[in-house]
């Protein structure tokens, strides 16, 4: 049961914001209760799965796979964790950032079913129902990149709705060709059937491109840069932390690791393409001027680490991609929303016309996250790019490991070149201490997600998330024990 | 076979629309046909030849039924399809406002 109240809660509250009208203290507090409701239950969610095993739940009294199931692993509790998380803290910061704007509450209606969509894609058993969650959220981030209403961010978000119905159709046309091979949509039967039927090459590469445009793997990167950094910084935060990795990285090890056979062609393209990806990025976000800009291309390269992990294909590797997805939520999330605060007191977000008039709050969590994500040692960002080099190693991919390598110099490089230009001296703009507090427990989350790589905490938590993801029978057994 | 391949080739025509069209309307209208194949596809891949409509009446024998899920599963793109849609028009009357055209040649504020 406490499944479905992951979309629930979101869904009722968006729609409670929708109706609310000009009341923007009441549209805040039922925001800030919602997300703080659904961190809270995602905590509680490990647990009860310790306890109990998965968490399965089916809807309206059918059995599968003649009904939609909710499915709650390790993978979706932590991932679940994530999104929670992220939208927590940008909901609190979205109080002191928003006020300038007016319908706030239409604001957080949007957000609200942009976390509904992302939650319901993250626990759903049904492989069309995916479709039609992915498609929530995706209907919302539309809506959210054009909603400060300025001429580049229209085309923005039409460039992004374009790309994106794009990939939702490919996706669907996917999901006809394994439907029509394996005559299933629960993803756990689908996951014992394709044991039998031959390999669904064309579903593959329909999943890959599909999945592949929402991960902005490269050759279809070209949206990102434009789409997040458009969008509120809040909200960018939340799009570059967590939606490209549920939309994309989830739903990639969900279908080609967890449902069908695992494909060495898959894998290989994974490989190949992350690693450009990487690469790509990271030369593009060299180059910009705007600081919200760079930090969409530096989110293409670090979504390339990912992709190549997922590559590797072994159980390291696997850790590296899980890992990485936490620490790029929380630093890249920290990273937007300081640059939030910088553009609130500098007024510009071009990094040529700063003047350093941001405060020493902001200084020390933008030095922290941009540590953190070159991969500065005492950060997590570090040791999760150490598990992926790592994992490239073992699997005797050197080449692969040295460009990782390469990437996180160059990351560190464009990073130093934006911490030299913003703030050349530390002013003392005033920051609404909301959005302060966000951005200090933010940083201080950058340096606590290292503690995970500690052998003894790894085993009871991101090993775990890798069982899960390695262990097919697991998944299917599901199905056999919760149907017919 | 023949059906897959058929649909794809509509789905490539509006893929082609939204490649190479400079006016968003006809962008608009392309990413409408990719839809279009994708429920015909759906469609197509449910039906039986000779098969009824999927409805059980007492006292008939239902006999061979062409398969329901997926025409339910195209009533939700449908649905899903007339959402997307109508955001895609509304972000196009507010370029057409603030930039006084819809050719998206001219429509180039964001680059790098």
């Amino acid at each position: 049961m406490i499944a479905s109240y992951f979309v629930i809660i979101p869904l009722l509250s968006g729609f409670v914001l929708a109706m609310s009208g000009k009341r923007n203290k009441f549209a805040e507090l039922v925001a800030l209760i919602t997300t703080s409701l659904l961190l809270f239950l995602s905590v509680l969610l490990f647990p009860l799965i310790n306890a109990s095993g998965t968490i399965f739940y089916q809807l309206s009294g059918w059995k599968v796979p003649y009904t939609i199931s909710l499915v709650v692993d390790n993978l979706s509790a932590f991932v679940l964790f994530l999104v929670s998380l992220v939208a927590f803290f940008s909901t609190l910061y979205s109080i002191g950032y928003m006020r300038r704007f007016s319908s706030l509450s239409n604001y957080y209606g949007l957000l609200m079913l942009l976390i509904a969509g992302l939650n319901g894609v993250t626990i759903t058993g049904d492989l069309f129902n995916l479709f039609v969650f992915m498609e929530v959220s995706l209907i919302a981030t539309y809506a959210l990149v054009a909603f400060q209403g300025e001429a580049e961010h229209y085309e923005a978000a039409f460039k992004y709705a374009i790309l994106g119905s794009i990939s939702s159709t490919l996706i669907l046309f996917g999901i006809g060709c394994v439907y029509s091979a394996t005559s299933s949509l629960t993803l756990m039967q689908i996951s014992i059937k394709s044991a039998e039927t031959p390999v669904l090459y064309l579903a593959y590469g329909f999943f890959l491109t599909g999945f592949g445009l929402k991960a902005s793997m490269f050759p279809f990167h070209s949206w990102l840069p434009d789409a997040h950094p458009s969008a509120p910084s809040p909200v960018s935060a939340m799009l570059s932390g967590v939606l490209i990795k549920v939309l994309g990285a989830y739903a990639m090890i969900r279908v080609f690791f967890m449902v069908f056979q695992k494909s060495s062609l898959v894998l290989e393209t994974l490989l190949v393409f992350g690693a450009i990806t990487m690469v790509v990025g990271a030369i593009m976000a060299f180059g910009q001027n705007d600081i919200k800009r760079m930090l969409g291309f530096s989110s293409v390269s670090q979504m390339g680490y990912i992709i190549f992990a997922l590559g590797l294909g072994t159980p390291l590797g696997i850790l590296g991609a899980i890992y990485h997805m936490l620490n790029h939520a929380v630093l890249k999330g920290t990273l937007f929303l300081d640059a939030g605060a910088i553009e609130m007191s500098e007024g510009t977000r071009d990094l040529e016309k700063m003047t350093g008039k941001s405060d020493q709050t902001v200084y020390v969590s933008t030095l922290m996250a941009s540590m953190g994500i070159s991969g500065v040692p005492p950060f997590g960002g570090f040791f999760s790019k150490l598990v992926i080099i790592m994992a490239a190693i073992y699997s005797g991919k050197y080449i692969y490991a040295l460009i990782a390598l390469a990437v996180s110099v160059i990351t560190l490089t464009y990073y130093l070149k934006m911490l030299k230009k913003a703030f050349p001296s530390t002013g003392d703009a005033k920051i609404p201490s909301s959005m302060k507090s966000v951005l200090i427990i933010m940083s201080l989350l950058t340096l606590i997600t290292a503690i995970l790589f500690i052998p003894s905490i790894r085993e009871v938590t991101l090993d775990k998330v890798v069982d899960c993801v390695t262990n097919r029978e697991v998944y299917s057994q599901l199905f056999m024990a919760g149907g017919n | 076979m023949g059906l897959y391949l058929l649909s794809f080739i509509l789905f490539l025509v509006g893929l082609y629309g939204v490649l190479t069209k400079a006016n968003i309307v006809k962008i608009i209208l392309g990413s409408g046909i990719m839809g279009y194949a994708v429920n015909l596809f759906l469609i197509l891949i449910a039906y039986r030849s000779g098969g009824t409509f999927p409805i059980l009446l007492p006292g008939k024998d239902p006999g061979l039924m062409v398969d329901p899920l997926p025409q339910a599963l195209v009533l939700t793109s449908i649905v899903i399809e007339l959402g997307t849609t109508a955001l895609l028009v509304a972000l196009a009357v507010n370029i057409h406002k603030h930039y006084g055209t819809l050719n998206v040649r001219k429509v180039r504020r964001l680059k790098g």
